[in-house]
């Protein structure tokens, strides 16, 4: 009888551990923003992850992994609770998903501390590229400032000499007016700071038009950018002088602002239209599983989830091995739907930068097009402080 | 010429926070329920004149299915929530109206989706004309200023020509009394709450070609029209007007002006667009206070 309770024990010891050791899948802590007004840049962000992750049938680089996801509501605190959450309880060692900087701000430094890896799709801060870099931290996007030296640099090369700069009053809206100015060689024609979530724009419009300046540089983030490019098209300037700015023009908000945003130009790493088979096979899927086209946040949410799998691959699933991770993951050893992709010493990409147009699509809808491209390998301006 | 067209800007950022507040006055005024929630009316208005209008590809049937339904979804809100609320205290009332911008908000998200819609002004509305002197105006705005304008007459009409319009004022200046006279007073309170909403529909329709029509494009509204009427006094549809076309052309003018004014006074530019911007946005609640210091009860109290 006593043998017999010992083998059965033992039994179920082992029927308890093996399904652990062989199907216990690699939990990837999603903090992103899904409700509020931008709520539909971490719905892009997850949606384009989701999908590399089913394209795999549940696997990331051939390991089976699980994707929690939180919503951060744009708040700091938020993030904060979501990141504990993550790490203490479902024991997480990957967070991605961080869309806004104030959140990341708040997470990033205390998390990495901890030896968690946290792989942004989108915040992209300059602390966080500079003095804050850590080994820790990877960004799959940009640095903050970079789509707005995009402008700046195609500004110059447009031979633009009077511009018109309209920001909102933040910190990312100064960061992005600094970044414009890195690369505009012209004079400004007018500066003005809106407040964040302004909707009504006819005054700052009829300031602009009496400034008559050659081009127009804005960045106003989601609805504010709507509000703006619908104002701005009755105002009839659009015909005389041109808009331009950061991702200014996702398809998301190009539904929503149709005819009055044709014909701005709008900088990005991506282009819906970039004839790569990655790119191509990317497109297709999204659109098929989604029923729209992807956006440049689903192309990055995307691309974060085949990094991730490019570096679970090398350690075959193992995430003690940290050291032979983080290799792995500065490698960035995947085929990027942007094309080239390679990491600098501070784990922010060095990549070729462009600008689009928005077109009329065939389908009847409105699109980006790839115009031309502006920066070929471009490093952020920050890298220099970053001492890892 | 650029002083002319902020003007026009003022008007007309001015006569739709009088559409807003022309209801929420009134509700106020009259039901003295404080409701968080008009914006959700202004917001309703939008989704379903962009659905329809994109479904028929006329505004004015847009128009048209938008006002019914704003007013319907006050008097069923009215009906169900804010009439168990009106013997409460105010903390009630913010907590249950506050409560129901949220259920609106994500109701919109449910039924249509995260995506904001897509509204643009009628073929004959859109561009922009010129005016006297060579002035470059939008057609749609100037549309906005003139419906406006329409609104207010047919309020000051209906206010003081008709009994409905009595028994509203009356009912403004001493409720129990108008009660003790044998006036349906729920029946009273579920037309006004639907007029106010209606108006607050309207507004939101009027608001579908020039804003983003998004779930919460409501609250950012909502304050400025609590500036309103607090201008104006509390319970007053003139008050409301003459607030809201105050208010409209502080905002405009303040953002036009401030900044180039800082500019000419301080050295150095960074400092001045910052102290520029951040008073410009100041500017409605800077005047409010003045206006209240000197008429604490608004510029036309209904009740004295």
């Amino acid at each position: 009888m006593k043998r017999f309770f010992v083998f059965f024990s033992a039994l179920c010891l082992v029927l308890a551990a093996l399904p652990a050791q062989a199907v216990q899948p690699v939990k990837i802590g999603m903090i992103t923003t899904l409700s509020t007004k931008a709520g539909y840049l971490g719905e892009e962000i997850r949606d384009g992850f989701q999908l590399a992750i089913d394209m795999e049938k549940g696997r990331l680089g051939g390991i089976p992994v699980q994707l929690l996801v939180g919503d951060d509501g744009r708040k700091p605190e938020k993030g904060r609770q979501l990141a504990e959450r993550f790490i203490k309880k479902d024991h997480a060692k990957i967070l991605t998903g961080l869309v806004f900087s104030n959140v990341a701000m708040a997470v990033v430094p205390m998390v990495v501390r901890q030896g968690i890896f946290v792989i942004s799709p989108n915040a992209g801060p300059s602390y966080l590229a500079g003095r804050g870099c850590n080994k820790n931290y990877f960004n799959t996007s940009w640095q903050t400032d970079n789509l707005s030296e995009v402008i700046g640099q195609y500004a110059t090369e447009q031979g633009y000499k009077n511009v018109f700069i309209i920001a909102p009053n933040y910190i990312a809206g100064k960061d992005n007016v600094a970044g414009f100015k890195r690369y505009y060689k012209g004079r400004v024609a007018g500066e003005l700071y809106t407040t964040l979530g302004q909707a009504d724009y006819a005054a700052e419009i009829a300031a602009l038009r009496s400034a008559r300046p050659d081009a127009v540089y804005f960045f106003l983030p989601g609805g504010m950018g709507i509000n703006f490019l619908k104002q701005y098209a009755q105002s009839g300037l659009s015909r005389d002088i041109p808009l331009m700015g950061p991702a200014a023009t996702d398809e998301r908000l190009l539904h929503a602002v149709g005819a009055a945003a044709l014909g701005v130009i709008n900088s990005s790493q991506w282009c819906v239209d970039f004839h790569t088979p990655a790119n191509e096979r990317f497109v297709a899927a999204f659109t098929k599983k989604y029923g729209r086209t992807p956006t440049l946040f689903a192309s990055q949410g995307y691309d974060t989830a085949r990094l991730i799998g490019s570096a679970l691959a090398a350690v075959k699933g193992d995430m003690t091995r940290t050291d032979d991770f983080r290799r792995a993951l500065e490698k960035a050893d995947f085929t990027s739907v942007r094309g080239s992709f390679r990491f600098g010493p501070n784990h922010f990409p060095i990549q070729d930068f462009y600008v689009r147009r928005v077109m009329a699509a065939e389908n009847g809808g409105y699109t980006n097009r790839m115009l031309k491209k502006v920066f070929n390998d471009h490093v952020d301006a920050y890298v220099g402080q970053c001492k890892m | 010429m650029l002083v002319v067209e902020q003007i026009l800007n003022g008007l007309q950022l001015g006569v739709m926070l009088f559409l807003m507040s022309a209801g929420l006055t009134l509700v106020f005024g009259i039901m003295r329920v404080i409701n968080l929630a008009h914006g959700s009316f202004y917001m309703i208005g939008a989704y379903v004149a962009a659905t329809v209008t994109a479904r028929t590809g006329s505004f004015l049937l847009g128009l048209a299915a938008a006002l019914p339904a704003a007013a319907l979804a006050g008097m069923v809100v009215e009906f169900l929530i804010l009439r168990r609320l009106y013997h409460r205290d105010h903390l009630d009332q913010v907590l249950a109206t506050f409560g129901l911008i949220f259920f609106f908000n994500e109701l919109t998200r449910m039924i249509w989706g995260r995506r904001p819609l897509f509204m643009e002004a009628p073929s004959r509305l859109s561009g922009s004309v010129e005016l006297v002197g060579g002035l470059q105006y939008p057609v749609y705005r100037l549309a906005v200023i003139l419906v406006g304008i329409l609104v207010a007459l047919f309020l000051y009409l209906l206010f003081s020509r008709t009994r409905l319009g009595m028994r509203i004022r009356a009912g403004a200046t001493n409720r129990e009394m108008i009660g003790a006279l044998g006036v349906n007073i729920p029946l009273l309170y579920t037309l006004i709450f639907g007029l106010g909403t209606l108006l607050a529909g309207l507004a939101g329709v009027m608001a579908g070609p020039l804003f983003a029509v998004e779930a919460g494009m409501g609250d950012s509204v909502l304050i400025l029209t609590f500036v309103v009427i607090v201008i104006g006094g509390i319970g007053s549809v003139r008050g409301a007007f003459i607030g809201a076309i105050l208010v409209g052309l502080v905002d405009t003018l303040a953002r036009a002006f401030l900044p180039a004014l800082f500019r000419h006074l301080l050295a150095s530019p960074s400092s001045a667009d910052r102290m520029g911007a951040a008073l410009a946005s100041m500017s409605v609640y800077i005047f409010m206070a003045l206006v209240l210091s000197v008429k604490p009860a608004g510029l036309f109290p209904a009740r004295e």
